[in-house]
């Protein structure tokens, strides 16, 4: 039996959107900036799919702009604030210690020119509250960001509270949403979200696109020089067959959330269930609140990379966020900013769902992991050594 | 493409000599758990024959396959071959692994070295200093 189980990293793209993709590779291949009919109808095309888009996230079409992806939204995002931020002085910026690289990285670099960032610790309930938002907010503040979920322990943070405590202290407040769009309820008005970052591939759609939200009124900096495409705000041709089918995908994953939803949220609550039987492992993560898909778990005594392959080999695509998997020594930084320790954190699974996988998958999953994480425990010294009582349990 | 070759991935999948012997006459221990491999190696010792050896690892697919290849190898053979043991050669007889996990082979040579450096030190037996890598001085474990 096939399983995939990897939904966090990509979905497959779904019948619909490879459907709307197709006429714009025939029929709407002008380009959206071109005079003439053919480039017109384009155009037509491509305003269509921002006003689906905006239309899911409760904003005007004219506040989208399409991107590259994730990755590319959350660059422009951050850089922009930063940039209007230094020019009234203020250069200090508010996140979480388990962002995505795309955030992380780009606050980095932007140390390195001089700015003061602020990560919020997520040890206590493996999430963040509005309350250490708030208080870590300073006169030079110029940015909140924050991931609207996790997209390896699945915590959904509390994007609405997070969103009023930066309304009333007037700091901007940008959300990478990648994991979140098309799986959770959102309106940007109604949370106070003044830039949000969706990558289309997370809900079916394809890959190599995605938007920003920006509140009208917001400046945006350019990240990609060019044309006048997205309103001046990102140069290069329009990919329209990506964009369409990403709009597709949305709107279906917004029509079909509540369904979708409660059917994956069962799956999942049994395959954590039905984990946490296993002895000396635990659940990574908040449990309350949780991304529908998302099951992470921590073993003791075993190696991560080692558990991925033995599943690949019964047909189980998973991921893990051992130091094995990343080609570096440390594992996830993810798993470290929640406080599992090297030891631990070494011996991480995720597996993540989507609406199309199956009862009779989840049992699959069910009857292989524990074999697998028992065959490996079998060939570990530290499991005998905790088993012997040489080392002592942390889970 | 897969990520290991089929050698690996069948060592790994199907390793041999794993578990371990009770009165070991050495044992071998490196890695530590904070990096994400430890390999274990008890060898049973009869003249200066390995007679048998067994290993136990906590560590990815390519540390296991790297230890139970290098069980294999010296298995049977006299010290003095075991100790001519190189992680090249691990690799090599595992039809090679990713750069980045060359390491495995690195501490599957040290783990048995160190287990026969243990049976020569419980046995008082006078050995030559420099043929044992210290492994608090590999590289692969700084911090």
């Amino acid at each position: 039996m096939q399983v995939y189980a990897d939904n966090a990293a990509t979905t497959k793209i779904s019948a619909h959107a490879l459907q709307a993709m197709m006429p714009c590779f025939e029929i709407y291949y002008g380009n959206p900036s071109s005079l003439h009919t053919v480039g017109q109808e384009a155009k037509e095309v491509l305003e269509q799919a921002r006003e689906t888009v905006a239309k899911c996230l409760g904003c005007q079409p004219r506040e989208i702009y399409f991107t590259s992806g994730g990755s590319e939204a959350d660059n422009q995002a951050i850089r922009s604030a930063a940039f209007y931020g230094a020019r009234k002085g203020k250069k200090h910026i508010i996140s979480t210690a388990f962002e995505h690289h795309a955030v992380l990285h780009t606050l980095n670099a932007l140390e390195k020119e001089g700015f003061e960032v602020t990560l919020l610790d997520v040890k206590e309930g493996h999430n963040i509250t509005a309350q250490q938002v708030k208080d870590a907010i300073r006169e030079d503040t110029c940015l909140v960001t924050c991931m609207y979920a996790n997209n390896e322990i699945g915590s959904v943070l509390p994007i609405a509270q997070i969103g009023a405590v930066c309304k009333e202290a007037g700091v901007p407040f940008h959300t990478d949403a990648v994991q979140a769009v098309g799986h959770l309820q959102i309106d940007v008005k109604e949370q106070n979200i003044d830039m949000l970052s969706l990558s289309g591939h997370k809900f079916h759609g394809p890959k190599g696109v995605g938007a920003l939200y920006v509140r009208r009124g917001i400046p945006l900096v350019n990240v990609i020089e060019g044309g006048a495409q997205e309103r001046g705000k990102r140069g290069g041709t329009e990919n329209l067959p990506a964009i369409v089918g990403m709009a597709a995908a949305l709107e279906d994953a917004c029509a079909n959330m509540d369904a979708n939803n409660a059917k994956v949220i069962a799956l999942r609550d049994k395959l954590i269930a039905g984990i946490s039987q296993i002895p000396h492992c635990d659940l990574n993560g908040d449990r309350a609140n949780r991304l529908p898909g998302n099951v992470s778990f921590c073993f003791e005594g075993i190696e991560g990379e080692s558990l991925l392959l033995l599943l690949d080999a019964q047909g189980i695509s998973a991921s893990s966020g051992s130091a094995c998997t990343s080609g570096s020594l440390d594992p996830s930084h993810v798993l470290l900013a929640i406080g599992r320790v090297h030891d631990v954190a070494h011996g991480s699974l995720r597996l993540s769902l989507c609406h199309e996988n199956t009862e009779e998958e989840i049992d699959h999953i069910l009857t292989v992991v524990p074999q697998v994480v028992e065959l490996l425990r079998n060939m570990s010294p530290v499991w005998r050594d905790l088993q012997t009582g040489k080392r002592e349990y942390i889970l | 493409m897969a990520l290991y070759s089929e050698v690996v991935m069948d060592h790994f999948t199907h390793p041999r000599n794993v578990g371990c012997i009770e009165n070991a006459d050495g044992i071998g221990e490196v890695g530590n758990a904070k990096c994400g491999d430890i390999m274990k190696i008890y060898l049973k010792i009869e003249g200066d024959i390995i007679a048998d050896v067994k290993f136990e690892t906590f560590g990815c697919g390519s540390a296991i396959a790297s230890s139970s290849m290098a069980t294999e190898m010296i298995k049977g053979k006299p010290i003095s071959e075991a100790l001519k043991l190189t992680n090249d050669a691990v690799a090599e007889a595992l039809h090679g692994l990713p750069a980045h996990k060359l390491h495995c082979s690195v501490l599957a040579e040290e783990a048995i070295k160190s287990a026969l450096k243990d049976y020569y030190d419980k046995n008082g037996i006078e050995y030559d200093h420099s043929q044992f890598p210290d492994c608090a001085h590999c590289a692969h474990c700084h911090e």
